[in-house]
């Protein structure tokens, strides 16, 4: 009887404590970033931090940020975010292609909880949210970059995994090589990780000893630039993700790697999800923002880029950022010579997003 | 495929290069285990080596004190693995592989503040007219000191073993811990000093990675090199000149690998990232296969047994 009384006392108690942290919480907004990489990575999961810092410095006290670094695509994701879920978060951003399936495992058993998984497609729940960015649109102007600027007219693309995302890239990069340079030629090295700069470096290097003159990389690290610099100008490459611009210059003073950049600006994004928890407007979505709406950005261009490709890249961007100019607009053939897309039409959402074949030009396989 | 856009020339350049971590941390290896020891931590070793080496060069602006304490870095490591081993008798294989988990830690906690940074460069030494020469230069004239260094280094290593005086003790101490103490030789000391020069090796190896070869600090960044050190070793059955041409064929494949794909090779990517690891088992099978007439392995009697004086 004594005991039974004890452990009513202690529910109530505990109850009574979840209530006021409960209450707490309403007031304090909190939400949580998991990140594939370091935040220091200077590429990707930079990015992502700087979104997340944006919204602390938007909100002030009203929210409270919280993220972990370097968690790896798999069970442990699931782990972490179950941590997150248990630890009052009340937004959780899932940062990379590979935590789609855990982000919804752990989206149905806290139901209260936002997720937002980016660059992903799966929304199991009515709390997962996917969002992306068009970085296709920024690979199209530094593919032409790279199509006019290339001298040994082999490019180089140092991808990531056999995803949608990747491919995108790699089909509109090489598409806007060959329209400012029909001779040119693609290398693409799969190197199977998002982060790993001694082997991002090694693809890197084996593409230069091949005679690719312009490096473009679908990871996260600046490992590939660091590489290109080695080579004393002959190699130019591209900021990924982030700026980059510590490779704008080498350490002599002369004209370093980075030519051009794709900036991925998570900001705005991160902030109106942010706002629409502490409103409770939240809705589920699937965003697909691009150079429009601010989300891809070309950053700075060098004075190694000639100033007739620059007035060029800058038309380009104008037609982009107004939606005049689509950068998959046909006509483009599929790989095996069969008609995409027809003289004038524009590639829909929906291909894209499942995008899975290389277009008219590109040599190899896409690995399965 | 357009085979013909591989240069063997850049290629043998690179392999040289991309070798260099995995050959110093082998060699270094290779003497702990003459004398008897085994140390299962070069992979910890390597990677606080790494950060120890790159924090330095970052704050003093030279690579070579980078380097310098690179070694130090992994020399001070690898004498926990010492004082535990070699005086409290703690079994070595559990030892090394706390050293490893210690190392990957302790690396992440030093390197906080180093993410995301450039080291200082470190110049190729360009000679002239020799660098030029149309196969042999790329290959032989044209590559930082510590590629030369490392070369020389596993040379003196054969000599010392083979030919010195020095040689003959740790050999001794590695083969037969018990006479070694009864002709008078300190077998502790001994094994201490092979213990700390094996760490600064391995350090070495991890600061070539963080200050040459990729040049940034990241988290783990040695991924698993020194567990192909490890390998590497056994591979070469503890001959000096074999750990050279060992680290060569595993810097070779993975170098290889890349290679064969920028070609166009229509190899599945996955066979081919997986061959340097396929290769070494093949190759650890045949080489352990017993033969007639002598020992197979030719490891050293007494390699991984604690040694006390009163036993």
């Amino acid at each position: 009887m004594l005991r039974r009384t004890l452990l009513a006392t202690a529910a109530a108690a505990s109850m009574a404590l979840t209530g006021a942290a409960m209450a707490d919480g309403h007031e304090k907004t909190k939400a949580c970033f998991v990140y594939v990489g370091p935040i220091g990575d200077g590429g990707w999961t930079y990015q992502h931090h700087q979104g997340a810092l944006a919204v602390q410095e938007e909100f002030g006290d009203k929210v409270e940020i919280a993220y972990q670094e370097s968690v790896p695509e798999g069970a442990d994701a699931e782990r972490v975010l179950t941590q997150m879920a248990l630890s009052g978060c009340n937004i959780i951003f899932t940062t990379s292609f590979g935590y789609m399936d855990a982000t919804n495992a752990v989206a149905a058993k806290f139901p209260d909880i936002k997720f937002e998984h980016a660059t992903g497609y799966k929304r199991e729940h009515p709390n997962v949210s996917t969002y992306d960015a068009r970085f296709y649109e920024g690979r199209a102007v530094v593919g032409h970059i790279a199509g006019r600027m290339t001298k040994t007219n082999k490019i180089g693309y140092i991808a990531s995994f056999p995803i949608p995302e990747v491919i995108q890239g790699i089909n509109s990069y090489f598409h806007h090589a060959k329209k400012a340079n029909p001779d040119v030629e693609l290398v693409v090295t799969w190197v199977y990780t998002w982060f790993d700069p001694a082997k991002e470096a090694d693809a890197a290097r084996a593409m230069i000893d091949q005679g690719v003159d312009v490096i473009t990389a679908h990871t996260d690290s600046t490992a590939p630039l660091a590489e290109a610099a080695k080579e004393g100008g002959k190699v130019i490459g591209f900021g990924q993700a982030s700026d980059m611009a510590g490779f704008m210059t080498n350490d002599d003073g002369t004209p370093g790697p980075r030519v051009a950049s794709i900036i991925d600006n998570w900001n705005p994004y991160y902030i109106k999800r942010v706002k629409a928890v502490m409103d409770g407007t939240w809705e589920q979505g699937a965003s697909w923002a691009g150079m429009p709406e601010g989300e891809v950005v070309i950053g700075e261009m060098t004075d190694v880029i000639p100033a007739d490709v620059q007035a060029e890249v800058n038309e380009m961007i104008a037609a982009i950022t107004a939606g005049t100019y689509h950068p998959f607009t046909g006509p483009i053939n599929k790989q095996d010579g069969s008609a995409w897309l027809a003289d004038g039409e524009v590639a829909d959402d929906g291909t894209l997003a499942g995008m899975k074949f290389y277009i008219e030009g590109i040599t190899g396989d896409i690995p399965q | 495929m357009d085979l013909s856009a591989i240069s063997p020339t850049l290629l043998i350049a690179f392999l040289m290069v991309a070798a260099t971590p995995i050959l110093l941390a082998a060699i270094g290896e290779l003497v702990v285990e003459k004398a008897g020891v085994l140390n299962l931590g070069v992979e910890g070793m390597m990677i606080t080596g790494a950060i120890c080496g790159f924090a330095v060069a970052v704050e003093t602006g030279s690579p070579v004190l980078g380097f310098i304490a690179a070694a130090i870095g992994g020399a001070i490591l690898s004498m926990i693995f010492g004082v535990l081993t070699q005086f409290f008798l703690t079994n070595q294989v559990a030892t090394g592989l706390a050293l490893t988990l210690f190392g990957l830690g302790l690396s992440s906690l030093l390197g906080q503040s180093y993410v995301g940074i450039k080291p200082p460069g470190t110049a190729k030494i360009d000679i002239p007219v020799l660098s030029d020469i149309l196969v042999a230069g790329p290959i032989l004239f044209n590559h930082d000191w510590m590629v030369y260094f490392t070369l020389a280094l596993v040379v003196a290593i054969w000599w010392v073993l083979k030919f010195s005086r020095m040689g003959l003790i740790i050999r001794a101490v590695g083969e037969n811990h018990d006479a070694a103490h009864a002709l008078g030789y300190k077998v502790v000391r001994v094994r201490l000093m092979a213990i700390a020069f094996g760490g600064a090796c391995a350090g070495l190896g991890g600061g070539y990675l963080s200050l040459i070869r990729v040049p940034q600090w990241t988290d783990g960044m040695t991924a698993g090199a020194g567990w192909i050190a490890l390998a590497i070793v056994v591979f070469a059955s503890w001959k000096p000149l074999r750990v050279l041409l060992g680290a060569y064929l595993f810097g070779g494949v993975t170098i290889l690998q890349l290679n064969l794909q920028a070609a166009g090779l229509a190899i599945p990517v996955e066979y081919l990232s997986m061959s340097p690891y396929v290769i070494t088992i093949v190759v650890l099978v045949i080489m352990s296969a017993p033969r007639k007439g002598r020992a197979s392995l030719a490891a050293p009697a007494c390699l991984g047994r604690a040694f006390h004086a009163s036993s």
